[in-house]
């Protein structure tokens, strides 16, 4: 670990001023994946700005019906919460299904949208990673790729986005309300909050340099039955080999959205008109264009075998 | 004291003691973190600086060259050790590969240098400025590809590579129903929790080391060995250990480059190595492919039996014996086993729990389903049928003691094995495929010799010294049983001191021999503390009953400390073996039954429960015995469905090297567990009549494991571990 300095911040309006004194400073909340990678020296800011005690951590009734979740909530308050429990099942499915009780206190809605990639190359210092060096190459390409990306992924790289909690958020159309460095405020939907890696997977997120993530809002409930089911080698604390969060409704329609497959929550709405004639439909226009590598062929009929059994299961 | 006739009926047999179920007499220490663990020693030396291991970047090369310069000028750095100015090293007798490489690179994060700095991160942060540029060589990663240019090994513990009995060929083609299968067990870490770990000092010329070894005496003269010095002036300590499971037999770079450091930064040092080092700096157990070919009759007689196996490691290095149990476990008066070793650049491979028939049985137990199934039998009737009380290979060697029918047949009956289905992929639990499936334990039981030393003190307290280890198997506590027994004490009367070079040498911890070695030791010891004891109370030493904290003899009787009132009465010992071993086959036998479910959609896999049927002598603790083998099973599930070393075979390096890549069972993984201990003695081994249960606890568990989710499913996966990309493209269609 590199040494760096240290403030903590009791404003967002605090926080950006803070970066725009230390470019490159990194905001830390829970630490949970920076602290890591900061010890392994793929992360080296020279300046952490705490933003841990910003108020930002109440969960509120938005005027359209939906729900405000400020960025600074815990994951273990999220999905505790009454009303996420009763109006947004697969969000708090999807919460629980992630890392460890103790891991989930620390963590934050907004820390857990940003933490990095789970790629093995990526966190050995000594292997090519366009993502943590830009133009040194991709080890995985060609390597140990088992859990890595089969949609969305470029030549540059084929790492997948780790998270379960930004599952159930795509599926449920979250928007991201950030704060920049100039104070000015902004929404942007998470289906374009994430960017394909192309020929710069270190650039991960359409966020600008120093813009805070202060809310993650959720649009009015749309009821249905929410199932999230995350397939893995062993029965907890583990990555995803590949997840699904659906919400069906009483008439067969609804919406799915896929972890462990691609650089970002993976959802198509074109595929989701499909789901009344069942898995393989939907699979089909999910999973279009898939690229696969041998040790990671194995996602796409998993795919469809894990929605046909949450298909099933919704039905009762 | 030699051991060379049967045990008759000694002190141990009056069971006041000896065989109770007993909470650890460590425990309270453990629970609540004041046992200190190798790099939690702060108060035994003052002023102690931090080193930080460097790690190869490459697997095999050279460095071409190493820039210190920024590392040397980071805040806080005392010393940097490389080969380049630590002087003239040697290699321990155990040690492979060299643990501080340089210029030559033998292996991925093998050690090429130690930062030394006034606190841990600034060593760690210095380390990460040591600039060194490599000159990259070709490597040899694959076993696969390297299967022709297999060598046959020269023996390894006395075990020759080969073997043959009658005509294996000819009874194998000639008989009416065959298995021929190939099986794949993959590179597996040790995945400890406390990874290696030293603190080294110096005074003049004599070096002490705290750190976390299961072998002392073995590990003082590696030591000694690689630093060049008298093994008189190496001190090692080590009464605490994080759990080593064979991956702390040997000395580590830890422990050498703490004692290097220390010299070059003249103060104590102290070293851990990171997480992902326990991967690929330290030893691993091996892959292995297997070939098996099984020949029987039509009812099921075994006729032709072939072992096959191949393995690699660094050069200098051995082979996984995979092949050791089936020279034993079944009759067969046809048989051939070869053991092949490659030449790999991989990290060095070496013993990991039930190293040989853990990998073994994962292939052999697998092959007797196959046969069972080809038969039309039931595949515990067919292991009943093919059960031999003598050594095949010598049949003029019998068993010691030998229950394995016994260990199927209580095992079945209390499975419910007479529910589960014959025919594969027939029982339903809503979207659960369900399927049990069953395998013989085997391990072999060594005796090693152990000395101890007891102290008796005026108020009645025994204190047993002795190097032997507890490595979180429970050694503590069945030591301090075994003296009580002797003694006539109560366990609060006995104190134990282990893991101190200082100390008699004992058998250590390794191989399952500890725990019966180490109490045959305390035995020994004891034997003459008692003699002592009566000459003292100038009783007979030969009617003096000792019991209740007291000695009676001839209508006179005194309280035990009596005998120490002007001064502590020390008595030591050592247990030596003379040929029991090679009279008596000595082994333990176990039956492994386990139930899992398989989601028919995703092919998920998950154990619903376990039991194990144990025969293993007399079991000294059946608390701690329970907690060897339910460890053990939960590290055969592992094995079974998720343990691998995934192998970069282009740079040469194991990809997953941390806890989340490397996946080992999560309680959630483990929700039933059962064992059941035969009431065994056996006279052949020590006084004790005991074995050793804690690699018998592993030993054919995944195969279990991988014919239960056959009989779930009907999808035979050879290759482990099974996971549910192997079983997806043949599980049943989704409608």
């Amino acid at each position: 670990m590199k040494s760096f300095t240290y403030e903590r911040v009791a404003t967002p309006a605090a926080a950006t001023a803070a970066f725009a004194r230390a470019p490159g400073a990194r905001f830390i909340a829970g630490g949970t994946n920076l602290l890591d990678l900061m010890k392994l020296e793929i992360e080296t800011p020279a300046h952490l700005i705490d933003v841990s005690r910003l108020s930002l951590d109440k969960i509120e009734k938005t005027d359209d019906g939906g729900l405000r979740i400020g960025a600074m909530v815990r994951n273990t308050d999220l999905a505790s919460d009454a009303r996420v429990r009763r109006d947004y099942g697969l969000l708090s499915r999807a919460l629980v299904a992630g890392a460890s009780g103790q891991l989930r206190n620390k963590a934050t809605t907004a820390g857990n949208l940003l933490q990095r990639t789970r790629c093995p190359y990526f966190y050995d210092t000594n292997q090519p990673c366009n993502k943590r060096r830009p133009g040194s190459g991709c080890a995985a390409i060609g390597g140990f790729n088992r859990l890595h990306a089969v949609v969305g992924a470029s030549e540059a790289c084929i790492a997948t986005h780790p998270s379960d909690m930004a599952v159930a958020m795509r599926a449920l159309d979250a928007v991201v309300e950030t704060v920049d460095a100039a104070g000015k405020a902004r929404a942007i939907p998470l289906s374009g909050f994430y960017r394909a890696p192309g020929a710069t997977p270190h650039l991960e997120t359409v966020l600008a340099p120093g813009e805070l993530i202060t809310a993650v809002t959720l649009p009015r409930p749309v009821g249905g039955t929410h199932i999230y089911h995350k397939v893995r080698d062993r029965a907890s604390y583990a990555f995803a080999l590949i997840s699904v969060g659906a919400i069906v409704q009483k008439d067969g329609s609804g919406r799915v959205a896929l972890g462990g497959v691609g650089y970002q929550p993976w959802r198509v709405e074109a595929a989701e008109a499909e789901l009344p004639r069942g898995a393989k439909a939907v699979t089909a226009g999910l999973l279009a264009g898939a690229k696969t590598t041998h040790e990671n062929a194995y996602k796409l009929p998993l795919v469809e075998r894990t929605l046909a059994g949450v298909l099933a299961q919704a039905r009762g | 004291m030699k051991f060379d006739t049967p045990a008759t009926t000694n002190p141990i047999d009056q069971l006041k003691v000896v065989g109770k179920p007993t909470n650890r007499i460590d425990g309270p220490l453990k629970t609540t973190g004041t046992a200190p663990y190798a790099y939690e020693r702060h108060d035994v030396a003052a002023n102690q600086a931090y080193g930080y291991v460097v790690g190869s970047a490459i697997a095999k090369g050279r460095i071409a060259s190493m820039n210190l310069e920024d590392a040397e000028a980071a805040p806080g750095v005392l010393a940097i050790v490389t080969a380049a100015n630590a002087g003239k090293l040697g290699k321990g007798d155990f040690n492979t590969a060299k643990l501080l490489g340089g210029p030559a690179v033998d292996h991925y994060h093998q050690a090429i240098a130690l930062v030394v700095a006034e606190s841990f991160e600034q060593a760690r942060a210095a380390a990460a400025l040591v600039r060194v540029e490599y000159a990259r060589g070709k490597g040899n990663f694959d076993l696969a590809k390297s299967l022709d240019g297999a060598i046959k090994p020269p023996p390894s513990f006395g075990t020759e590579a080969d073997s043959a009995v009658g005509n294996f060929a000819g009874a194998f083609a000639g008989a009416p129903v065959q298995v021929d299968a190939r099986y794949f067990t993959p590179d597996h870490a040790h995945a400890m929790m406390e990874p290696h770990a030293s603190i080294a000092a110096w005074e003049g010329d004599k070096l002490t080391l705290w750190t976390s070894n299961q072998m002392i005496a073995w590990s003082v003269g590696d030591m000694a060995k690689t630093l060049g010095i008298p093994k008189e002036n190496v001190r090692l300590d080590s009464p605490y250990v994080g759990g080593g499971f064979g991956g702390k037999l040997f000395i580590r770079a830890d422990a050498v480059l703490a004692a290097l450091g220390a010299r070059a930064a003249k103060r104590p040092v102290k070293v851990a190595l990171p997480r992902a080092f326990m991967f690929n700096n330290t030893p691993h157990r091996p892959a292995t492919i297997q070939r098996i070919r099984l020949g029987a009759t039509a009812e099921g007689k075994i006729t032709a039996i072939g072992h096959e196996s191949w393995s690699g490691d660094l050069p200098g290095g051995g082979p996984e014996t995979a092949v050791g149990q089936t020279r034993l476990l079944y009759a067969g008066e046809n048989r051939m086993t070869a053991m092949r070793l490659a030449v790999l650049d991989l990290p060095e491979g070496n013993a990991m729990r039930a190293p040989g028939e853990a990998p073994g049985l994962m292939a052999l137990e697998i092959a007797v389903d196959e046969l069972a199934e080809k038969l039309g039998m039931d595949p515990v009737a067919l292991r009943i049928l093919n059960d031999t009380q003598v050594d095949p290979e010598k049949p003029e060697r019998r068993f010691s003691q030998r229950q394995l029918n016994e260990c199927l047949q209580i095992g079945a009956d209390k499975f419910g094995w007479a529910k589960r289905s014959a025919k594969p992929a027939q029982t339903r639990d809503g979207r659960w495929l369900v399927g049990m499936g069953v395998a013989a334990a085997f391990r072999n039981n060594i005796n090693g010799p152990s000395a101890a030393r007891v102290r008796l003190d005026k108020s009645g307290v025994v204190t047993v010294e002795t190097d032997m280890t507890d490595i979180g198997t429970g050694t503590y506590t069945i030591i301090a049983q075994t003296a009580a027994e002797m003694m006539g004490l109560p366990l609060d009367k006995v104190v134990v001191k282990l893991g101190d070079s200082a100390f008699p040498v004992s058998a250590g911890s390794g191989g399952q021999w500890g725990a019966n070695s180490s109490t045959a030791g305390v035995y020994a010891a004891c034997v003459k503390l008692r003699e002592a004891v009566a000459q003292k109370l100038g009783m007979n030493p030969s009617d003096a009953a000792f019991a209740d904290g007291k000695v009676r003899s001839g209508g006179r009787s005194a309280a035990l400390g009596e005998a120490a009132a002007d001064g502590e009465l020390v008595a030591e010992d050592r247990m030596e073996y003379g040929d029991l071993e090679k009279t008596y086959q000595q082994s333990t036998f176990g039956a492994h039954y386990a139930e899992v479910g398989v989601d028919a959609m995703t092919g998920e896999i998950r154990v619903r429960r376990m039991l194990a049927v144990c025969a293993a002598g007399r079991i000294l603790n059946p608390k701690a015995a329970r907690s060897q083998v339910i460890g053990a099973m939960t590290m055969g599930a592992g094995a079974a469905l998720m343990e691998e070393l995934a192998v970069d075979k282009r740079f040469g390096f194991f990809v997953n090297h941390d806890l989340a890549g490397y996946e080992v069972p999560v309680h959630a993984d483990i929700p039933h567990q059962e064992v059941i201990f035969l009431d065994e003695t056996d006279p052949t081994t020590s006084p004790m009549k005991a074995k050793g249960v804690g690699e018998l606890g592993i030993c054919g568990v995944a195969a279990a494991v991988a014919n239960a989710v056959y009989n779930a499913t009907g999808v035979r996966v050879r290759n482990y571990p099974i996971t549910l990309d192997k079983l997806l493209g043949e599980l049943p269609d989704i409608a």
